[in-house]
């Protein structure tokens, strides 16, 4: 599946005519009616479909938030799964509106790729989970090991990287999907998995007995994950940047699913202008005034599909560490709606 | 033609537009031309779609350094080599990997195919249950079954099975001593050459005989003894110069000796068990496809069944097998790419997976990975076709 939507889209680039315009995204995806979203075929608290196909996660809950703004109605979202291997491809050919789907920025992705960020929804970085019974306790020990990983992502360089930076020998086993990399993993052919820290949350969880694993302390990379769009359409990027900040500011000035309504008849200046009350800012991006509300209404604010994802309280159980916002110690910074 | 020109000189001259020859040569130029305008087309377009995408192209990434690991390499690798490099480790694994199954294929499918023709009920029944089992099942399964059904049970390092020879096996592979060569063991080499020399003397000598007198000496006993016992004494005599690197059991994994990787053995496993079912009915086919009276005429001359099939029936029946086993080696070389899902690093996982995803080039990787399976495949028709032409029979 994976290999024809790869040939599909090299005939497309091949063949299509150059004149797939890359400007009007937001009027291609009006007249569609839907927002057509890459999404991650299946990590937890991310991006996976159950057994009903409704899709569950931060990122997916992400792509619900741009159709919200759009549309006012969460539900006008296509999701495409995609490999890490397609995935970017799929984004630059027009396959997809918008990527999703813990997709680490780099600086040669942007360069190359015809393709930039809008935003990070997920600072992350690259750790290693291993079998408790091996007795290892950092990655620093783990010289000599087998480690099992997924192609196609930066996991694989930078796992090179570590073990070069610190004198230390390992045999990689690098296979196609995380799922055939966990698997191995799980039969006993690696001493060690290795994907970004939330990821291995998400895969542990899967395992067949997922108290026997545990996941190093070590964090080895910068792992900065968001949205990403294609180049050369500024509306575009502004709109999936500016609903990305929406998310922030909201939980920033306190709205949430619950209060928005209330919050919107609040004469606070800084609300007026968030919720709607004031000025032109969803028109100046294409939306309607209300923008921030029907987002807010649909997914919550960040804090609210942080908590209902992956939080303490999913099975998941991550902490907002640097994901919390930069009043509270963490990363997370949106600039002003003014 | 004669008959033409006599016509044309009597009638008024052809108009050159109704010149059969012209028209022909017209019509095959507008052709080839628009196969090349096809071509430049796609071409340009290709170029025109990239650049306003702002999607990098060309081959600059060539002599880039990699930055990844590969588990298997038969040339020397490290995360510090260039992407031109990992795409000829990728490259050697996938013609490693064939060539080895494409001998263990050949060799169970010819024996698989013989056993369905015997005569023992048993035999022929279960020959014929190996080929609908593997010939019905998707090669992906194959796959699957030996990588994770099979090899993935063999015990952790800890607990490898210890074989004699000082052999571990463990679900990280087969771990065997490696031999270190000392200089004096050319002589024993030599001599080992010497004695297969010597081996072919003797059979040309023993043919001869026969031609003369009828009656064959017995050469290959003498042949073996002398390979086998020649190169010994030398050895010996050289004073052993061969060592042994014997891998040592570490905390995670062993290290010295040599190490035949699972996904290797897996791959090789997979593709040979598949393929030889379907080698198995070519050869099926082209045994039965020689008519009783042959077997019957050799029998009548007093042939031994071994030498009935050796002399009669399989020169003629390879006349049958050899431009099918072509088909089913070139099948097997492209189904080689298929070890990404069992983590073997063919041309396809290594080149056109994490080369492709860490450059993003995916027109340029796809071109070029096109254009080594179209060449390893037509290099393997050519000398499949020259090996068809040798075995052919002489028809007078």
């Amino acid at each position: 599946m994976k290999k024809i939507i790869g040939a599909v889209v090299a005939m497309a680039t091949v063949f299509g005519l150059a004149s797939v315009a890359n400007a009007g995204t937001l009027d291609n995806v009006k007249a569609k009616g839907q927002l057509v979203c890459g999404a991650n075929p299946g990590t937890a608290g991310f991006g996976v479909p159950d057994e009903k196909g409704n899709w569950t996660g931060l990122d997916v809950d992400y792509c619900r938030a741009i159709a919200a703004a759009i549309f006012n109605d969460p539900t006008k979202v296509k999701f495409v799964p995609l490999s890490s291997k397609d995935r970017f491809t799929a984004l630059a050919s027009g396959e997809v509106d918008v990527l999703i789907r813990n997709s680490t920025w780099t600086m040669s992705r942007e360069t190359t790729l015809g393709i930039i960020w809008a935003g990070i929804n997920f600072f992350d970085g690259q750790g290693f989970m291993v079998n408790k019974k091996l007795g290892v306790k950092s990655a620093k020990e783990l010289n000599g090991a087998s480690i099992c990983v997924q192609q196609g992502t930066t996991t694989e360089l930078n796992l090179a990287d570590y073990f070069r930076a610190n004198k230390m020998d390992y045999k990689v086993v690098t296979f196609g999907t995380s799922e055939e990399a966990l698997k191995a993993y799980d039969s006993g052919r690696c001493d060690s998995y290795t994907t970004d820290r939330s990821g291995l949350a998400a895969d542990r969880l899967s395992m067949a007995k997922p108290d026997d694993h545990i996941i190093l302390p070590e964090i080895i990379s910068k792992e900065p994950l968001g949205p990403a769009v294609r180049q050369g359409d500024d509306q575009w990027l502004n709109l999936v940047k500016w609903v990305h900040y929406a998310l922030l500011i909201a939980e920033e000035d306190g709205i949430t699913s619950k209060n928005v309504d209330e919050k919107a008849k609040s004469d606070d200046p800084e609300l007026k202008r968030v919720l709607g009350g004031e000025g032109k800012f969803g028109e100046s991006l294409g939306l309607s005034n209300a923008w921030v509300v029907q987002i807010i209404k649909a997914v919550g604010n960040y804090e609210e599909m942080f908590e209902r994802n992956v939080g303490p309280n999913t099975p998941l159980q991550l902490a907002r560490a640097g994901n919390a916002l930069w009043t509270k110690g963490g990363l997370q910074y949106a600039p002003p709606i003014r | 033609m004669t008959a033409m020109q006599d016509s044309s000189t009597g009638a008024a001259k052809v108009v050159f537009y109704n010149d059969p020859r012209v028209r022909s040569l017209f019509f095959q130029f507008l052709l080839l031309a628009a196969i090349f305008a096809l071509f430049y087309f796609a071409y340009d377009n290709t170029v025109a779609n990239l650049r306003k995408r702002n999607i990098a192209q060309g081959f600059g990434f060539w002599n880039v350094e990699a930055g990844f690991d590969i588990s298997q390499t038969l040339i020397s690798y490290s995360a510090a080599s260039s992407y031109g490099r990992a795409f000829w480790v990728g490259l050697l694994n996938t013609l490693l990997v064939s060539a080895v199954s494409i001998v263990f294929a050949t060799i169970l499918g010819v024996l698989i195919g013989i056993l369905r023709l015997s005569k023992n009920w048993l035999v022929a029944t279960l020959a014929t249950v190996y080929v609908e089992i593997f010939r019905n099942v998707p090669l992906l399964l194959v796959l699957y079954f030996w990588y994770r059904g099979v090899i993935g049970l063999l015990p952790e390092p800890k607990e490898s099975i210890h074989l004699p020879g000082q052999i571990l096996l463990n679900t990280r592979g087969l771990l065997t001593p490696r031999p270190i060569f000392g200089e004096a063991f050319i002589y024993p080499l030599a001599a080992l050459l010497a004695s297969i020399i010597a081996g072919f003397v003797i059979f040309w000598w023993a043919r001869r005989v026969q031609f003369q007198t009828g009656k064959r000496p017995k050469a290959g006993l003498l042949t073996t003894a002398i390979i086998l016992i020649v190169p010994s004494l030398v050895f010996i005599l050289a004073g052993s110069p061969l060592s042994f690197d014997v891998p040592v059991q570490g905390r995670f994994n062993s290290s010295g000796g040599m190490t035949l990787l699972p996904e290797f053995v897996s791959m090789v496993v997979g593709l040979t068990t598949y393929t030889a079912a379907f080698i198995a009915e070519n050869v099926r086919a082209g045994i039965l496809a020689i008519s009783k009276g042959q077997t019957e005429a050799s029998q009548a001359l007093g042939l031994s069944h071994g030498q009935t099939i050796r002399l009669v029936i399989m020169p003629q029946a390879l006349r049958v097998i050899v431009p099918l086993l072509n088909s089913e080696y070139l099948s097997l070389i492209k189904n080689s790419s298929l070890g990404v899902s069992i983590g073997y690093p063919d041309l396809v996982n290594v080149f056109t997976g994490t080369v492709l995803n860490q450059t993003g080039q995916a027109v340029e990787m796809v071109s070029v990975t096109m254009v080594v399976y179209l060449s390893i495949s037509l290099i393997t028709s050519l000398f499949m076709n020259w090996f068809n032409r040798r075995v052919a029979l002489v028809e007078r």
